[in-house]
């Protein structure tokens, strides 16, 4: 039995930028591995899952696809100037929030260090009472620079090291939430799923490189081939500043993604059923692209029906992102329940309206 | 405890440790009690006398030995720079101002803790794909700021509570990284001076509070303790890092203030205060003589407790001596282990050699 809490407190704690999963895919490895019954890397790093229908039929099962990506957004260093690093983002990251965070720098060893706002008087004259851009931004090691230079290179990954911070009605804050919470919500449905009758192989996938190439969900889906496939990642949480119209509450439930990357009568599935459960859900409008694995799984091979499912999470891409226990386990049932109902006709079902 | 003769000053495990629980106390200015207490149980052992005054300051006293002794304060301000939340906006959602010269762009994305119970919030930000590029340009004020303790926080904390940044203490190599840098070195320094006072001096300790909001636990420290000279422990800014257009064609720091590496740093002038020359001297004599690495902080803005405490009465000779840091008033400092043990070094043996024929010659 795995608890969900510090599962996903001990994954946000290892690194994994997008590109370098291997650190966080160990350990969701590890978690999978008596939940499923295989488990394998993909050639672009994703981790594969299978939990393997045991309803006998007469037909071969189809296949369902989860997918959540564990790829962590970061910084890598693009020069080492007088012992201090000057650094460019792995994801997309608002500079504004990164003077005085705390960092791991992952050179020959793992060094911890500091992004830091050089003073004013060192600053082009237009950034000196202004926000810094990230090139005129530095990580500081603390180490002497002759240290520096034999310990850090050039493409060397930085992760963010704020430690994951428990707060009171189980909300969780801390980085890479996004969207190691997903693949802890994966992780949920996966524990649900052990002993239940399933008419159709389950994939749990843990992606890669989601955050800049869409490659994990693109070739895993490619590679497997479901049926159906699932993209599970976070949405924008209600907070401060956000437009509320964008936005969904933290901890009030989870959200069910519509647009041009979902296929409609899979999103009615997936709402008929959340209703049955009594799941709170809000619609989640993505009128043009959903900005998940979704936009892969979507056009893999001859394309497949996709559906996006989303845990509300405030302050995205920052180091101290916040996400609710209650929506992370709610996201888990709705997938295992889906999972679960599946049967011979479900695809018959899925037709286009005319 | 070391008798004063065999007394060499140095920073190991157990300064070290003490360092580490002074930096990770909250002690914002006008309530500067976690500190306080590590102060009180570290000095009241080794102390002759020890105050706690109105303002809040901690006033220890080492009696010397000899004549003509000189009664020398020494003074450290244990408050921090940090926040107070001014409205609760519900959900867990909390306005707030700042206490001490912060920076607003340095604040967005940080973990804080709260209130006394030190309940964990952060101040978020944006997500930077709902942010307009011309609003990447703008800083992100105060005002829009929040303090979020999340939707389940069960109401541990209320309007008039302070808040620190979250930062725990750790090791960079040959540095260490933790918030208030400014001034817990200057703090777990006087404790180490109280606890190994020379006995050639009165030693009247000062730990002080509200230095970040207008030196005022000073003010009144001085007055109460009337020293016949002042030395005060602080931590300066290091500005030493590369010029951003660094390089051959580049451009050169030219106004560092201080280096780290380069020794304890000793102020001739700041915005509020100008050295005693007597002093200045006698400290650069020392460390010259002893071999203990020492720089000149540029002159220029900037101030200490001494800005206080130089008009006092009928006025007092005083002198700074910070251990250089950099990135003071952030979420995470840096200084050099190398320089907080040589400001200890050098304070101690100017100590030592510090008696009344000082003040003979006039200033």
């Amino acid at each position: 039995m795995i608890e969900i809490l510090p599962f996903l407190k001990e994954i946000i704690s290892a690194p994994g930028l997008s590109g370098h999963e291997t650190p966080v895919r160990k350990i969701i490895a590890q978690a999978w591995k008596p939940l499923t019954d295989e488990l394998r890397t993909s050639r672009l790093g994703s981790l594969y899952g299978l939990r393997r229908a045991n309803r006998r039929t007469d037909k071969p099962a189809p296949s369902l696809l989860y997918a959540a990506h564990m790829d962590a957004i970061g910084l890598m260093v693009t020069e080492i100037l007088e012992g201090q690093l000057r650094v460019t983002d792995i994801g997309g990251i608002d500079a504004r929030v990164l003077p005085g965070q705390s960092v791991t720098v992952h050179g020959r060893e793992d060094l911890p260090g500091i992004v830091v706002q050089p003073p004013p008087h060192l600053l082009p004259v237009e950034n000196r009472d202004r926000p810094v851009p990230l090139e005129h931004l530095f990580v500081d090691t603390g180490y002497l620079p002759v240290d520096v230079e034999r310990l850090v290179r050039v493409g060397d990954l930085v992760s963010f090291a704020q430690p994951p911070i428990e707060m009171d009605g189980g909300i969780l804050a801390g980085h890479s939430l996004d969207n190691r919470a997903s693949v802890a919500a994966v992780t949920a449905c996966l524990q649900e799923l052990v002993g239940r009758e399933l008419a159709w192989d389950v994939w749990a996938v843990a992606t890669s490189q989601e955050e800049e190439t869409l490659g994990g969900a693109l070739t895993s889906a490619f590679e497997l081939r479901p049926s159906l496939a699932v993209a599970i990642d976070v949405t924008f949480g209600s907070s401060p500043g956000s437009p509320g119209h964008q936005t969904y509450p933290v901890g009030k439930g989870i959200t069910l993604g519509w647009g041009p990357n979902i296929h409609p009568a899979l999103h009615q599935a997936f709402k008929d059923l959340a209703d049955r459960l009594e799941i709170p859900y809000k619609v989640d409008v993505m009128p043009r692209m959903s900005g998940t694995d979704a936009m892969g799984l979507q056009i893999a091979a001859e394309g497949i029906p996709t559906m996006v499912i989303s845990i509300p999470l405030r302050y995205m891409h920052t180091p101290v992102e916040m996400v609710s226990m209650k929506d992370i386990q709610r996201a888990g049932r709705l997938l295992a329940e889906f999972a679960a109902q599946l049967d011979g006709t479900f695809l018959e079902k899925l037709v286009w309206e005319e | 405890m070391t008798e004063n003769d065999e007394f060499v000053p140095g920073i190991e495990i157990e300064q070290l440790q003490l360092l580490e629980r002074l930096c990770n106390a909250c002690a914002v200015s006008g309530d500067e009690r976690e500190v306080r207490t590590i102060v009180l149980e570290q000095v009241r052992p080794a102390a002759d006398e020890v105050k706690v005054d109105a303002l809040g300051n901690v006033l220890a006293t080492r009696h010397g030995q000899g004549e003509n002794r000189l009664r020398v304060m020494l003074a450290a301000h244990m408050d921090e720079v940090g926040f107070m939340l001014t409205n609760d906006e519900e959900d867990g959602i909390f306005r707030f101002d700042t206490v001490g010269g912060l920076d607003a762009r340095q604040l967005a994305g940080k973990a804080v803790l709260v209130g006394k119970d030190h309940v964990p919030g952060v101040i978020g930000a944006k997500p930077i794909h709902l942010t307009t590029g011309d609003e990447l340009k703008q800083t992100i004020t105060l005002d829009t700021l929040r303090i979020d303790l999340g939707p389940g926080n069960s109401g541990k904390v209320k309007i008039g509570d302070r808040a620190v940044f979250a930062t725990q203490f750790a090791h960079l190599g040959p540095s260490i990284r933790a918030k208030a840098l400014d001034n817990r070195l200057g703090v777990a320094s006087l404790i180490e001076l109280v606890k190994h006072a020379p006995v050639n001096i009165d030693l009247l300790a000062a730990f002080t509070v509200q230095e970040e909001v207008g030196l005022r636990g000073a003010h009144v420290a001085a007055y109460a303790l009337n020293p016949d000279v002042a030395i005060v422990l602080d931590s300066t800014p290091a500005n030493d890092l590369p010029p951003y257009d660094a390089g051959e064609q580049g451009s050169e720091n030219t106004r560092y203030n201080t280096r780290l590496g380069a020794g304890p740093a000793i102020y001739v002038a700041d915005r509020s205060t100008l050295s005693d020359p007597r002093l200045i001297r006698h400290f650069v004599q020392t460390a010259e003589e002893s071999g203990i690495p020492y720089q000149l902080r540029q002159p220029g803005g900037g101030g200490t407790d001494a800005g206080a405490i130089h008009k006092q009465r009928e006025g007092i000779p005083s002198l700074s001596v910070s251990v250089p840091g950099r990135y003071a008033h952030s979420a995470a400092g840096l200084a050099r282990l190398e320089d907080w043990q040589n400001t200890l070094k050098l304070v101690y043996a100017a100590l030592t050699g510090l008696y009344s024929e000082i003040l003979s010659v006039e200033r």
